[in-house]
Order: C-alpha cells, then sequence, then structure tokens
C-alpha cells in the first residue's frame, strides 16, 4: 500500500516532527515499503490468541509505599533543560 | 610492547590482585590504544582518561592494602545509551549531544561497585536503532576486522572496542539483536540476558517490552564474570524481576553430556550464506563430540517475527521518544515561533533519518484506524511465536542456530533500503519477542571475516547458555582471535 504525501503529512504531524520537502518523497517510499512488509502478519492465523505485550506472562507491576524517598535536585537535573527560570522551565507563550 | 590487552577480564582481575601490575599502568595502556585507533574505529564518542586514571589510582591503593572486589581496577566501557553521571551520554543523536546525566544508570552503579573502571563512552546506533553504526550522529564505527565494514549495530561502538582489544569487556544493550549481531560481525562473545534479568534504569528507553542489557568480550567466561555483576533485582526498574543471581562464573564447567540443543530448521534458511553454515555446522560437530544431543525442531510462526519487530518496536519508540520535546533536556531549536514549532522543529533538527522513520511508522501504527490491524495483530503474532519458542523448551534445553545470515558487510550497502537492512535481524529479534537469554560466540571464519553461532535458552537460564558457550570455547580458539593490525 503506498501512503500519499497527505499522509505523509498527517503521520508527521501527529509525530510532532518537522520534515524539510525533501524529506517528504524519501518517506513516503520508506513508510510504504515498510507498511507493504508488515502486511504480511495479515496472513498470520490468529483467532483466539490474546495480545502479549511483554514478555514476562503473570508478572505484575509493583506497587511502592507512597513515601519520599528521593532527595530534590531539581538544580542539578535543570542544569540540561534549554531554558530554566526561577526553577521553571520556559517555553514559548501558549496563552495569549 | 606489554601483552596487557590480549589478557581476559579473568586473567586481569587476578593479575591486580596479585600485583603483577598496576590498574595504572593496565588502564594507561588501554587509552593508549583506544586513542591511537580512534581515527580508523570510530568505537568511541566520549573517553573520560582523567576520571579513569584517577579511579585506577584508587584502585591501586584499594589493591595495595588488600582490599577491592571482582573487578578492581579492570577497565570496561560502556555503550553510550548507558546514564553516566556527570560524563556526556549521548545515545548516538545530536537530540542528546550536549546531554550530560544527572545520575548513573543501575548498571554503572553496580559494576563501579564491583571495582570495574569506566573509559569511557562506546558509539552505537542513533538511540540504537540500526544494524551498522551507520545512524550515529557520530559517524560510522568501522569494523577491526576491515575498516570498508561495518561493525554491526547497534552496540557497533563497544563490539569494535572489544574485537580491537582496547578494552576487555563492555557493555551493549539488545532490542533485536544489538548485542548479538554486531559480537558475530567483530568476532566476540556477546550476551544479552533474559527481559527482567538486568535493570534497565538509566538505559535511554527504545522498545521496553524488548530492550534488555548485557555484555561483550572475547569469551563467555568473561561475559559471564561481568554478566554476574550487572545482573540482578532493582526497585528503580518496575519489569525487574526479584530472583536471585546464580554464579555464573561458577556455573561455567557444568558438564555438557547429554544437553538437548535443538536446531532451529528455520535459522537455516534460504538467506543463510552457505559459507557461513559450514561454520555453524561444524561448532555443532563439536558439541556432539562433547557428548551434547541434537534435534532439529520447527517454531512455524518464527519467520514472522521480522514483521512483528517493525510494529512492536516503532511502536514503543515512538511512544518513548516522545519526551524529546525541546523543553526539559536535549536538543532545543533556534527561535520557536510558538510551542508547536518548538516541539516539531527540535525533533526534526534533533533526530536523524532512521530514528524519525521508525518514530512515524510507530505513530503510523498506533494512529486510529490501525492499531487494530497492525499493533494487536502484531501482538498477537509476537503470543504465537513466545509460544512456539515455549514448546520447543519442552523438548530442548537450548536452541542453536547462525546469528546472522551472512559476516560483515561494506559501509553503505544496504542504508538505501530500510527492509534490507532489517532483515540483518532475522535470526537475533525471535529472543528479543520472547524475552529469552540468547548468546553469539565466534565460530569460524568465512573468507576472514569472523562468524557467529547463536544459543538461546529458556528464561534465566543464563547459566546455561554461558556454559555451553564456554564449552565450546574450551574445544575451540575461534574466540582468541584478534584482527592483525590490533594484535
Amino acid at each position: 500500500m503506498a501512503l500519499t504525501r497527505e499522509q505523509i503529512a498527517s503521520i508527521a504531524s501527529l509525530a510532532r516532527l518537522e520534515l524539510t520537502p525533501g524529506e517528504f518523497p524519501v518517506y513516503q517510499e520508506s513508510l510504504s515499503r515498510i507498511v507493504e512488509f508488515i502486511g504480511a502478519l495479515e496472513r498470520a492465523d490468529t483467532a483466539g490468541v490474546a495480545p502479549m505485550a511483554h514478555p514476562l506472562p503473570g508478572l505484575s507491576q509493583r506497587l511502592r509505599p507512597d513515601a519520599v524517598t528521593e532527595d530534590d535536585r531539581h538544580e542539578a537535573y535543570q542544569q540540561n533543560a534549554p531554558q530554566v527560570a526561577a526553577g521553571l522551565y520556559l517555553v514559548p507563550k501558549v496563552i495569549e | 610492547m606489554s601483552d596487557l590487552h590480549r589478557q581476559s577480564v579473568t586473567q586481569l582481575a587476578l593479575g591486580l590482585r596479585a600485583r603483577r601490575f598496576s590498574s595504572v599502568e593496565l588502564v594507561g595502556a588501554c587509552l593508549a590504544r583506544i586513542e591511537a585507533s580512534q581515527a580508523a574505529l570510530n568505537a568511541f564518542v566520549t573517553v573520560t582518561r582523567e576520571q579513569a586514571l584517577a579511579a585506577a589510582a584508587q584502585a591501586d591503593r584499594l589493591l595495595a592494602a588488600g582490599g577491592g572486589g571482582p573487578l578492581t581496577g579492570v577497565p570496561i566501557a560502556h555503550k553510550d545509551l548507558f546514564c553516566t553521571r556527570g560524563v556526556r551520554t549521548s545515545c548516538g543523536s545530536r537530540m542528546l549531544d550536549n546531554f550530560v546525566s544527572p545520575y548513573d544508570a543501575t548498571v554503572v552503579a553496580k559494576l563501579q561497585a564491583a571495582g570495574a573502571i569506566s573509559l569511557g563512552k562506546t558509539n552505537m546506533d542513533e538511540f540504537a536503532m540500526g544494524s551498522s553504526n551507520e545512524t550515529s550522529f557520530y559517524g560510522p564505527v568501522r569494523n577491526p576486522w576491515n575498516p570498508a565494514l561495518v561493525p554491526g549495530g547497534s552496540s557497533g561502538g563497544s563490539a569494535a572496542a572489544v574485537a580491537a582489544r582496547l578494552v576487555p569487556g563492555a557493555t551493549g544493550t539488545d532490542t533485536g539483536g544489538s548485542i548479538r549481531q554486531p559480537a558475530a560481525l567483530c568476532g566476540i562473545t556477546g550476551m544479552k540476558a533474559t527481559y527482567g534479568r538486568v535493570s534497565r534504569h538509566g538505559m535511554v528507553a527504545f522498545a521496553s517490552s524488548l530492550d534488555q542489557a548485557g555484555t561483550l568480550a572475547p569469551s563467555a567466561a568473561d561475559c559471564a564474570l561481568l554478566l554476574r555483576e550487572m545482573a540482578g533485582f532493582d526497585e528503580r526498574d518496575s519489569t525487574s524481576v526479584d530472583t536471585p543471581v546464580p554464579d555464573y562464573v561458577a556455573a561455567l564447567e557444568q558438564p555438557l553430556a547429554g544437553l538437548k540443543i535443538g536446531l532451529l530448521r528455520e535459522f537455516f534458511d534460504t538467506g543463510l550464506d552457505p559459507e557461513y553454515e559450514r561454520c555453524v555446522r561444524e561448532a555443532l560437530k563439536v558439541y556432539v563430540g562433547l557428548g551434547a544431543k541434537l534435534t532439529e525442531v520447527s517454531l512455524p510462526s518464527l519467520p514472522l517475527s521480522v514483521p512483528v519487530y517493525y510494529v512492536v518496536a516503532p511502536a514503543e519508540c515512538s511512544s518513548n521518544l516522545a519526551r524529546f520535546d525541546g523543553v526539559r533536556f536535549g536538543h532545543r531549536c533556534e527561535n520557536p515561533r510558538d510551542l508547536t514549532d518548538l516541539y516539531r522543529r527540535s525533533r526534526g533538527e534533533g533526530f536523524g533519518a532512521e530514528v524519525k522513520r521508525r518514530v512515524m511508522t510507530g505513530t503510523y501504527v498506533l494512529s486510529a484506524g490501525y492499531y487494530d490491524a497492525y499493533y494487536l495483530k502484531a501482538q498477537r503474532v509476537r503470543a504465537l511465536i513466545n509460544a512456539d519458542f515455549i514448546r520447543a523448551f519442552k523438548e530442548v534445553d537450548v536452541l542453536m542456530g547462525p546469528t546472522t545470515p551472512t559476516p560483515a558487510f561494506a559501509l553503505g550497502a544496504k542504508t538505501a533500503d530500510p527492509i534490507t537492512m532489517y532483515l540483518n535481524d532475522i535470526y537475533t529479534i525471535g529472543a528479543n519477542l520472547a524475552g529469552l537469554p540468547a548468546a553469539s560466540v565466534p565460530c569460524g571464519f568465512v573468507q576472514d571475516l569472523p562468524v557467529g553461532l547463536q544459543i538461546v535458552g529458556p528464561h534465566f537460564a543464563e547459566a546455561r547458555v554461558l556454559s555451553a558457550a564456554h564449552a565450546l570455547q574450551r574445544a575451540t580458539d575461534w574466540h582468541t582471535r584478534v584482527p592483525e593490525a590490533y594484535a
């Protein structure tokens, strides 16, 4: 199944990826190939088979007591942030 | 010229303890080899020379005082997706080119606690997405056996560093073959643990139902020692399994006689290079000579493992990589117009071509109208493949076959078509889908290029896989071969 340029634009938009004009034909072709390739799954008989989400069946997610166990290291963590002020992450204005 | 680089992890640990050489001497020798090979191999993204030498001096003091752990003073390297406190953790991506981790991954902390000294961070495919190391933002790694060829991926820097004996051992991660495939292509031993065996805390996530850590070293004995120190329950990883870690080193010598080896029929398919197959069959004969019993087994759903993987892995990656938004860490574009523009351009500029391809594939298979047809369908076929493995392990102790269809290939040979590249992992993906421990062990050469025998075991049977690998390595010397340029 060939994907259209509009479909690529829509996928890129959902994924929050800015594509250059030159990237469109590249991804149009390779994603179409991939979609065709994974289409092979259609032929498998999976009637009555439960989907497998992870490899350790029977394992339930652990819970821990709701207690503070970590130190406040926000200053160390925020050293990697592009823009910070007063302990807050800065982004362009969202609400006019 | 010292021969320290030819010694195994075990020999080095013993030699340091016996004070035959110092850690400063050993670390210095490895650093010199790393620096001398960097232009040719590009195996490292970051070398932590000063930190390593300081740690080595401290290790020497500890050893002089009669202290130290099982790896005190032994140099290693970490794949650059393990977070290292105070050291850049790039994941091979422009996105994290400026990221200095504020904490250590559990694997990093555990190996450090055992006394190992990290010399730096090894190059890798961007976010571990690749089978040739060509997707790295820092340029491709080259294969020490022939610099015109790829080392495999995504743990290609770790594999090349060990193959060229720059370090005696390194960490890696394996989502679809990223430890075993480069180990095979570089002629070393690679061991991926059972899903849940090694903590993934501080391991940058790619596909969370598949990712698992492991080791790359010349021999299975070295892998056993490193894995014993890395493995174990970690409350910081919600998928970590609370099961005691056996002493993999002590278990190496368990007798092989009577071991039931299942030959994976689906792995000896038409895509397998005939000369590669000949090497694998020779290795199987060695096992028969040691008293193992061979039977052929069939896993009929296994041929669908690559299409399953290229739904499940991109789906999980598109979700995991949503955290890279240009706000809290990582690359941010210049002068964003608004928040959406900031997200879109930061991600468009920060991610390389293959990562974008996988994020978009994952976004597509998870999007409205396609979720059932692709994602749920792939999870159902995954269950069929898993059931095939469970059935096989009722009859045999381990499964064996080739690690890859061919030896190392030329740089650029498979970059034009993603499917051609994806099919490199055709024999390795099954173990990830089922979460099984699996190793690749050197078993011969085809036109001067190493090839690998793959050994897959049931869940948490790392000791069995490693001892089977060790038995082959006591009977053959393929794992001791070193490329001439690095001998």
